[in-house]
């Protein structure tokens, strides 16, 4: 019912505007058709400098309301480094908005047209026009800098000592390998995969590597200020692990392995008494990916290196499960191994 | 440029003219209803055909961003209206998840395709460029005609795809494989998806046509005196457009003709390692990446061929009612060369987290930041191109100003994004979505607006309603920002684009109350739009009529032809060039037309 009105109200406000509006034209005519076009001039001049002031409040007000909603701290060492950075451009590109837009609009009301002005003929100045290429030809070489010399720290190779986990997105949702003791991933084929007989990555069980290795779903664990290296990968279409409190994000691509790495900050405990028990570090899909994008959810949880032992000492690697699967269920064909280990083009590490 | 074949040419042109008077006794000559308004070969019909199918491509595109801002504003709502639209897809009055993508997909390739190319760079290249070079019609008005029926048949294959049992496309107007490629990954992926894309195979050979034409017509037609530093900065504009369009749409064609055999040939150059539904997928060996690198290759000078036309007209349309000659003309050229050129090479700026190497990465940075230098070149030659001046303000001119402003704001988010530091976090989230609106979007609707009242008198010998017009301008310039400035909030927050609920999240469902005013602001706004389409068809045949020849007292050659000009545009012989096109407040004179003979007193400076 409500929307019907509000049809009837936009066709009801629309019949009036334009009753007004012919109604104007026919005034114009009656009082002089140059008469108001200089009014309407007055008019629109002075509107632009109001547009310009009350704009200005506006984005005031705009950033009052909503600063507040806004991330917070980055929770990792990368993500400060995107932080500056992004206050330096803020900075700089803030200073040019208001120049020039202060100066677009004060110019449009100025030099309204007036009958006793002359304009200027004015068709080029060279020292202005070096001026004005200079000026941003330096400023942005410095924001290049900048840029260029935390991106290669961000995407430089990640410390040896780094934690290695493999993830991998799926249509909709987000699987987890650790590589358990030996702190090798063994390799895998997705001709492999089977969900049914608990081989969801496509693991190669005949290589030893992947006998201890662990697999979780949606929800994965890392040590707080131990960096972590993310292997990134897609069983379907592209997808995107995106980090946003970390600021971090690497796209998931079927076929080609990716590679993230960071150093996250806080604890989800001690960001949770920061921002309230609500907090989670969630893992967004920030890639296309069909109809469920938009609830392509999984999480993180940032511990100590105690809480995170004992996790990881709670779950079992995936290949015994699989294999009281496999046990369980023997009418299942299993493929041979040995020639799926030659036909094995794609390995992790 | 050879004078003497010019003037050659324009010898048989006349002559042709000439014959074509004399013929109208004949009846193989004369102009019936379908060869006049239909089967047209004049520019200046094609450019109208053009702007009314752009217009009513804007309508659909545009009602489908409200539709599914009422989705975001009011996730779990049910609205009746949309039900009866949409039926299935909307049962019970909530959008499915498969048709919210399906409609992000179409307003996408509509806005960005159809309207701001075909129906910009469309109707203004065929307005414009015959009439302010001097020439009686393009260089080949057959293939122009062409150019339109293409778009059309384009236009026809897109629309039949909305009524298919599987529904459209619905993989974004990226449309990138896998997704795009695999009919069992989204239902849009099925017929859809191959309605899509031979729709978009159209749209290339249509802007294909019509690119070539404008290039070869703006080098060979000038008129007698017309040197190329005389041309107004709108032909300088689009003929920037059009090489960026014969250079890049061909990789684009490439890369779905490519898709197309992966889908349904069997090949795997898109696709590899893919187990989908639970399905193990034979191919191997294919890189999703280099549809990325195709797809951008085109992507992104695409945005220039949208943002160019309107930064001509708004040069254009600034310079006359500020009654002062552009600032720099020459330097405006160099920028729109420059900014030519860096178009091709910035591709990868979108692909700075796809996986691609991150060295690579630096180098898209570097140019990409670089075309910061040509935009504040122009941004600061129209301040001083409106500073001392004596400003009408038409509506036109409005939404010329309107255009810088948005330029400028839409322009600044570029820096961020181009550099790989930030766009890390930011990438694909709704920070992306307020910066391309502002910049390429609506600033690009701006100078089509300001072009369509300024040129209006030129189409249909009638003004539209000023009023009417300056309620338009106003209502959609605070509206614009209303909508889209509080998005770069979200976008910072790490809001990702494309996600029609956001409730399941903790991290990104703060900004509820924003998103039902922007919707409400989208509503108004797009109401709004209508009542200028209606200002637009209401003045076709019932606005003020224009009086004199120049309504805007300007310089131009388009000013010189009849108020209702025919097919050949003069009557009588093309004049004669002898200045460039910004004389303006010269010498204490307001205008001096492009047509009058350097005098022997006057200053020489340009």
């Amino acid at each position: 019912m409500s929307s019907f009105w509000i049809i009837v109200c936009l066709i009801l406000g629309f019949i009036i505007t334009f009753q007004i509006a012919k109604a104007s034209e026919y005034v114009a005519i009656l009082r002089g058709e140059e008469r108001t076009r200089k009014e309407n001039n007055r008019i629109n001049a002075f509107m632009l400098l109001a547009f310009l002031v009350v704009g200005l409040v506006g984005v005031w007000y705009c950033n009052e309301k909503l600063k507040g909603k806004i991330l917070g701290e980055a929770a990792s060492n990368h993500g400060e480094k995107i932080d500056t950075m992004l206050y330096i451009t803020l900075a700089i590109t803030g200073v040019v908005f208001f120049i020039t837009q202060i100066l677009l609009f004060w110019f449009s009301y100025k030099y309204q047209e007036k009958s006793d002005r002359k304009a200027f003929f004015f068709p080029h100045n060279n020292k202005l026009e070096v001026i004005w290429t200079v000026v941003p030809a330096i400023t942005l070489t410095i924001l290049v800098g900048f840029g260029l010399y935390y991106w290669f720290q961000i995407t430089g190779e990640a410390p040896k000592q780094a934690m290695v986990v493999e993830v991998t997105g799926k249509q909709f949702g987000w699987e987890f390998r650790y590589p358990g003791k030996d702190k090798k991933l063994g390799r895998k084929y997705y001709k492999e995969i089977s969900e049914g007989i608990g081989n969801p990555l496509g693991q190669i069980w005949a290589d030893k590597d992947n006998h201890d290795d662990i697999y979780v779903s949606q929800e994965a664990h890392i040590v707080v200020n131990k960096p972590i290296k993310f292997i990134i990968g897609s069983k379907d279409v592209i997808h995107d692990v995106g980090l946003a409190h970390f600021r971090m994000k690497m796209d998931a691509v079927p076929g080609i392995p990716t590679t993230m790495w960071f150093t996250p900050k806080f604890t989800t405990k001690e960001m949770r008494e920061k921002y309230g028990p609500d907090f989670n570090y969630e893992i967004s899909c920030d890639q296309m990916c069909g109809k469920g994008h938009f609830s392509m959810r999984g999480t993180i949880v940032v511990e100590t290196q105690e809480e995170f032992d004992r996790w990881i000492l709670s779950k079992k690697p995936q290949y015994l499960a699989a294999m009281e699967m496999q046990k369980s269920a023997p009418a299942v064909t299993t493929t041979d191994s040995t020639s799926v280990q030659t036909q094995a083009t794609t390995s992790i590490q | 440029m050879n004078n003497e074949s010019t003037i050659h040419v324009h010898g048989a042109e006349i002559e042709t003219h000439e014959i074509h008077h004399d013929g109208n006794g004949h009846p193989h000559h004369k102009e019936t209803f379908i060869t006049k308004y239909i089967f047209s070969q004049d520019h200046k019909t094609i450019s109208k055909q053009f702007l009314i199918t752009g217009i009513i491509w804007a309508i659909v595109g545009g009602l489908f961003s409200v539709l599914f801002r009422l989705q975001l504003g009011y996730p779990g709502q049910s609205f009746a209206i949309l039900e009866t639209f949409f039926g299935k897809w909307a049962e019970g009055g909530q959008i499915k998840p498969e048709f919210y993508y399906a409609l992000v997909t179409m307003h996408g390739t509509v806005m960005v395709f159809f309207v701001l190319t075909g129906g910009l760079s469309g109707t203004f290249a065929n307005l414009l460029i015959p009439l302010q070079i001097g020439a009686r019609d393009m260089a080949s008005p057959l293939m122009n005609m062409l150019s339109y029926w293409f778009f059309f048949l384009a236009s026809m294959i897109m629309l039949s795809s909305l009524f298919v049992e599987t529904g459209p496309a619905s993989g974004g107007w990226t449309s990138y494989p896998p997704l795009s490629a695999l009919g069992q990954a989204s239902i849009g992926s099925k017929i859809g998806m191959d309605l899509w894309i031979t729709s978009m195979a159209m749209f290339v050979v249509s802007s294909l046509l019509g690119n070539l034409n404008y290039i070869a017509t703006i080098l060979n037609m000038r008129t007698k005196g017309m040197s190329m530093t005389r041309l107004p900065l709108t032909i300088w504009s689009l003929f920037f457009t059009a090489i960026l369009g014969v250079l890049s749409f061909p990789v684009l064609l490439s890369g779905f003709i490519l898709l197309l055999f992966d889908r349904n040939l069997g090949t795997s150059f898109y696709l590899s390692d893919i187990f989908v539904n639970g399905q193990i997928l034979p191919n191997e060996g294919g890189s999703p990446i280099l549809y990325e690198h195709l797809f951008w290759f085109l992507g992104h000078p695409e945005v220039y061929i949208v943002i160019l036309p309107a930064m001509g007209m708004v040069s254009e349309i600034l310079s006359i009612n500020s009654r002062k000659p552009i600032f720099g003309y020459m330097a405006m050229i160099g920028s729109l060369f420059a900014i030519c050129i860096l178009a091709l090479l910035v591709w990868a700026h979108h692909m700075f987290v796809s996986g691609m190497n991150p060295f690579l990465g630096s180098f898209f940075v570097l140019l990409t930041l670089l075309i910061a230098i040509p935009s504040s070149i122009k941004v600061f030659n129209w301040l001083t191109t409106i500073w001392r001046g004596n400003i009408r303000f038409t509506p036109a001119m409005l939404f010329a100003i309107g255009f810088v402003s948005l330029f400028i704001s839409g322009g600044l988010t570029g820096i961020w994004l181009g550099n790989a530091t930030i766009d890390i976090h930011i990438h694909d989230t709704v920070f992306v979505v307020a910066h391309f609106h502002i910049v390429m979007g609506v600033s690009a609707f701006f100078g089509m607006f300001a072009g369509v009242y300024h040129w209006f008198p030129k189409m249909y010998g009638r003004f539209m309603n000023n009023t009417l017009g300056y309620i338009h301008f106003w209502i959609t310039f605070i509206g614009a920002y209303l909508i889209f400035w509080p998005m770069h909030y979200e976008g910072l927050a790490g809001v990702p684009r494309r996600y029609l609920d956001r409730s399941i999240w903790t991290s990104f469902n703060q900004f509820g109350d924003l998103n039902k005013v922007i919707t409400i602001v989208t509503i108004v706004v797009f109401a709004v739009q209508l009542m200028f389409v209606f200002n637009f068809f209401y003045s076709i045949w019932k606005g003020r009529k224009v009086r004199t020849l120049n309504p805007w007292s300007a310089t131009t050659l388009e000013w010189t032809t009849p108020v209702n000009p025919g097919h050949g545009n003069w009557v009588g012989e093309i004049p004669e060039v002898h200045r460039w096109a910004y004389d303006y407040s010269k010498d204490g004179r307001d205008f001096i037309p492009q047509t009058e003979p350097v005098g022997a007193n006057e200053t020489t400076e340009h």
